[in-house]
């Protein structure tokens, strides 16, 4: 009898994958940002990439990225200004310190009062809560970018970032 | 007599296809046709262009199946890892009804892909592809 060893290699890396991405989502705490709910914001801000939750910025930080959308990690991300106006006050409304928000000052702990950081990726924060995260992992197909959350947290567009 | 009814009926074909066919894409098309004062369209263009590789955009983007997928049916994906909707018609039959998301697409993914806009002859030959997938 042939073994079909090639398929059954994929599924058992698939499994794998699978089971340590779910482990990880068990552990821990539920860690809720909420999601973007303005249909205008979750349409022009999650097109390309998941529509990021506002409270995991500063608004200082959200007024700076709003306004150099024509260099937006390399991509021009242009909106009319009227479209730009309203998704700015949005975000800052909705911002990291726009108070009331649990796991912010968490999140943003560490940034200086004046610093005006574009990726959420870069707090140190994320960086020292995803530091047990293997090279392989971020390179693996179904994540590719630190920016996709949703490969491993699989609640992160209901607001959910377990560990 | 008989040419009357020929004349007739010929007039009432165009009304009955003219009220079927004509919805935001259709408009979208006589736009397009109207800005290229092109006689018409065509799919196999439109795939090629869907297909080709580009040189003067973005390096990681070349062409747009780079992210759309080879399979016009099939979801794409973007750089960041986020799923896209197929770009047939056949499978994801509300796409290309809001010009305005449509012109907006246009300009972003041209600009990324072929370092420049596309034409409004190029933009009738894609979409003419899509909607005939």
């Amino acid at each position: 009898m042939r073994i079909p060893y090639r398929p059954l290699a994929i599924g058992l890396v698939t499994l794998a994958f699978s089971a340590l991405v779910l482990a990880r989502a068990q552990a821990g705490d539920r860690h809720f940002f909420a999601p973007v709910t303005d249909p205008v914001v979750k349409e022009e801000c999650g097109s390309c990439h998941l529509a990021f939750a506002p409270s995991m910025l500063p608004a200082r930080s959200w007024q700076r990225m709003m306004g150099e959308l024509d260099k937006h990690f390399g991509d021009n991300a242009s909106l009319d200004p009227a479209t730009a106006e309203k998704i700015t006050s949005y975000l800052v409304a909705n911002a990291g310190d726009a108070g009331g928000q649990r796991y912010s000052s968490k999140l943003l702990k560490g940034v200086a009062s004046g610093a005006t950081p574009q990726r959420i990726t870069e707090l140190p924060k994320w960086v020292s809560e995803h530091r047990k995260v293997p090279d392989w992992e971020w390179r693996h197909k179904e994540v590719r970018t630190k920016a996709n959350c949703i490969a491993c947290h699989t609640a992160a567009e209901q607001g959910y970032y377990e560990e | 007599m008989k040419n009357m009814l020929v004349v007739t009926s010929g007039i009432v074909a165009m009304i009955l296809s003219t009220a079927t066919i004509a919805g935001p894409r259709e408009d979208l098309l006589a736009q397009y046709a109207a800005a290229a004062k092109a006689s018409g369209f065509s799919a196999a263009r439109g795939q090629a262009l869907h297909t080709q590789s580009f040189s003067g955009g973005k390096p990681d983007t070349p062409s747009c199946t780079t992210c759309h997928g080879k399979d016009t049916r099939g979801a794409g994906r973007a750089l960041t890892g986020k799923t896209i909707e197929p770009v047939a018609v056949s499978v994801a039959p509300t796409r290309y009804t809001d010009p305005a998301k449509v012109e907006k697409w246009f300009k972003r993914n041209c600009t990324e892909v072929l370092g420049r806009e596309c034409t409004p002859q190029e933009k009738g030959d894609w979409l003419t592809f899509v909607i005939g997938q």
